[in-house]
């Protein structure tokens, strides 16, 4: 388990594309946005903390045809999952390996953006916190998606179509934390709800990731 | 060490072979023949666990280390760190003897990526000798070998069928090994009939 | 004889084809009469006057907008338990009908919005999550117009319901957190109070049953359809290896 998440991380940082690409996403979309709505800190100071949560999620959902897709092509997913290695056990690995190279970074740069957003000061350490419990769920889920596809060509496009409407729950949630930091609220409610997305589809999906996968193995 | 008790394997629902049986004891090698599209692939696949057979009974499967069509290297990593992963993940200890065995010595340094195919392919075949199983299936296995590295790979298999393992290779190159028997799967062809999938439709 | 019988596909056709023609029939005749009611020999409401008429199309159809998706789930879970060929196609069968029955629900919903609210879309609770339900609807009907092999569709898409019916409820609380809506509360919950008065009640009953009969006449009609396409395509096959 621990050498395959070593492998995984080792090939993000090779490949060149795990770190870097999401986080450049990340930081183009939170530039365009300015442009688009004008320079103005009263328009932008209410918008940012759910501009900046929906650049992240499309930052994640562009990597995630990587977690699995590569590993069919190269023929590795077929003697991985002849290695004695629960099927669970590897996707559960391939999110975490996904989160570290694409989430973890997101979460860290999001604060930096938030200053060209002008995102109020209570912001920040909300917007972190979200982020943090927030985008392991998006990991996970995105895995189950990439599962879903992984035998098809072309699947980029719709396994953005089967997992957008699964990110619903945890991108309200975790917007709404980073909003209600931003406006001094209370976060309590959405807060914890956030942390049960996520700990939950931990929990649960990997095994329907891991049926899928059997699904398309076969 | 692995039991075939009247198997029946589909691909993609449409059955290809039918009452297939096969004991392969220790020290045993059997090599499947077939023209192309007649159910090897498929076979071997079901043998290594990757699909459920349609019927019958594989004992022995957990015993299994198999190696396709496709390497499963990484461009990126060296032929050394691509060893050492399978090794971690068969919770083996050493890659040296492996390395050894299909002369990748010079190599172990070089990424996968840079290698040439018949390179690339013995890389493959020497990850069965780190996954520490005894029963090799192997598909196609010699393809872009040259002869020196068929000789190579023909070594390692009666090496390992020696220390009592065993072997279900398909090939069509014969590899002169001791104590081998042929196995044509033409006459298992499975009789000509509609999906099994869809049988329930007609 | 138990229920599991229809699960053959041949005994599936002879049932729906005996039953197609009366549920249809039956269908048509309750919707005209339940509409024709429910326009003509109503009265206005007092405070909506007689825009709250669409109320007859509007609530059957978000019904059966929800009703269809779990009549997919259980078909799912049947597949996947009992893995009966005709439940998957049935699931297969009922995601457009559903679909296009959350694409009445939001229209005829924003019409009626429009003179009551005074704007055709918000992002009131309901309608947002209808708005989640249909994309949920059109990721399931595009993973099963992607996936070549019948049985690995069914397998992909019964595992797909079953987690995005999950994801369709938390969502449904995520976006009731998220807006307190315009939407006014269900009409037909059982407190007598709230309800909606008997004489709507009872044309929009009707009116109801013409919806439930219709989806049931048009899944029949559709899972005979995707049974004998099926059924085709294993023909040719076997003529082939033959």
């Amino acid at each position: 388990m621990r050498a395959l998440l070593l492998r995984d991380l080792a090939l993000a940082v090779r490949a060149g594309g795990g770190f870097g690409l999401g986080l450049s996403f990340f930081l183009i979309v939170t530039v365009l946005v300015p442009f688009a709505v004008g320079p103005d800190t009263g328009t932008l100071a209410p918008i940012a903390p759910g501009v900046l949560w929906i650049g992240a999620l499309l930052a994640c959902l562009l990597s995630l045809d990587r977690i699995l897709a590569l590993d069919w092509e190269d023929g590795s997913l077929d003697l991985l999952a002849t290695a004695p290695l629960p099927l669970e056990g590897i996707v559960t690995v391939k999110a975490l390996a996904h989160w570290i190279t694409t989430g973890l970074p997101l979460v860290a740069a999001a604060p930096a953006l938030g200053v060209l957003l002008s995102l109020p000061g209570p912001g920040y350490l909300w917007l972190f916190v979200s982020l943090l419990l927030g985008t392991p769920a998006l990991s996970v889920i995105g895995t189950f998606g990439a599962a879903l596809v992984v035998g098809l060509k072309r699947g980029g496009l719709l396994m953005s179509l089967l997992v957008l409407p699964l990110y619903v729950p945890t991108l309200i949630f975790g917007a709404e934390v980073a909003r209600r930091g931003a406006e001094g609220l209370d976060v309590q409610t959405p807060l914890l709800m956030l942390a049960g997305i996520s700990t939950g589809s931990l929990a649960l999906l990997p095994f329907a990731a891991a049926a899928v996968l059997r699904v398309n193995l076969r | 060490m692995l039991t075939l008790d009247s198997v029946s394997v589909t691909r993609g629902g449409v059955p290809v072979l039918d009452d297939v049986s096969l004991a392969l004891g220790r020290g045993q090698a059997v090599v499947l023949r077939g023209p192309n599209g007649s159910g090897k692939t498929t076979l071997l696949r079901t043998v290594a666990g990757l699909q459920p057979p349609a019927a019958g009974r594989i004992e022995g499967a957990e015993r299994v280390a198999y190696a396709g069509h496709a390497d499963g290297l990484k461009a990126s990593l060296s032929a050394a760190e691509n060893l050492r992963f399978w090794v971690s993940a068969f919770g083996t200890h050493d890659i040296l003897p492996a390395l050894a065995a299909f002369d990748l010595e010079a190599l172990a340094d070089r990424r996968a990526g840079e290698m040439s195919a018949g390179q690339k392919r013995r890389l493959g075949l020497a990850r069965m000798l780190v996954t520490g199983r005894p029963v090799w299936v192997l598909d196609e296995p010699t393809v872009s070998l040259d002869t020196t590295s068929v000789g190579l790979f023909a070594k390692a298999v009666s090496d390992h069928l020696e220390k009592g393992g065993a072997a279900l290779i398909a090939t069509h190159i014969d590899l002169g090994l001791p104590d081998t028997r042929t196995l044509d799967v033409t006459p298992y062809r499975a009789r000509p009939r509609a999906a099994a999938a869809d049988e329930a439709f007609l | 004889m138990s229920l599991w019988e229809y699960a053959n596909p041949v005994k599936f056709i002879r049932l729906a084809d005996r039953m197609l023609p009366p549920v249809a029939v039956l269908a048509l005749l309750c919707l005209v009469v339940g509409l024709v009611w429910g326009f003509f020999f109503t009265p206005d409401d007092y405070r909506q006057g007689s825009t709250v008429k669409i109320i007859y199309l509007h609530v059957p159809s978000a019904l059966m907008a929800i009703n269809a998706w779990l009549m997919m789930l259980v078909a799912s879970l049947i597949w996947i338990i009992r893995r009966h060929h005709v439940s998957a196609l049935a699931a297969r069968a009922a995601a457009p009908v559903g679909a296009t029955m959350t694409v009445i629900a939001l229209a005829t919903g924003a019409i009626w919005g429009q003179p009551m609210w005074g704007t055709w879309w918000a992002w009131d609770p309901r309608l947002t999550s209808f708005l989640i339900l249909f994309l949920f609807y059109l990721g399931y009907m595009a993973l099963w117009e992607a996936i070549e092999s019948d049985d690995t569709a069914a397998d992909l898409t019964a595992i797909l319901c079953l987690v995005g019916s999950v994801f369709a409820i938390l969502s449904r609380y995520a976006v009731n957190f998220w807006n307190q809506g315009l939407h006014q509360g269900a009409s037909l919950s059982m407190d007598a109070e709230e309800n909606v008065a008997d004489v709507f009640w009872l044309p929009l009953l009707v009116c109801m049953a013409g919806f439930v009969l219709l989806f049931l006449a048009l899944v029949l009609l559709r899972t005979q359809t995707e049974i004998r396409a099926r059924r085709t395509r294993a023909l040719i096959a076997r003529e082939r290896a033959a």
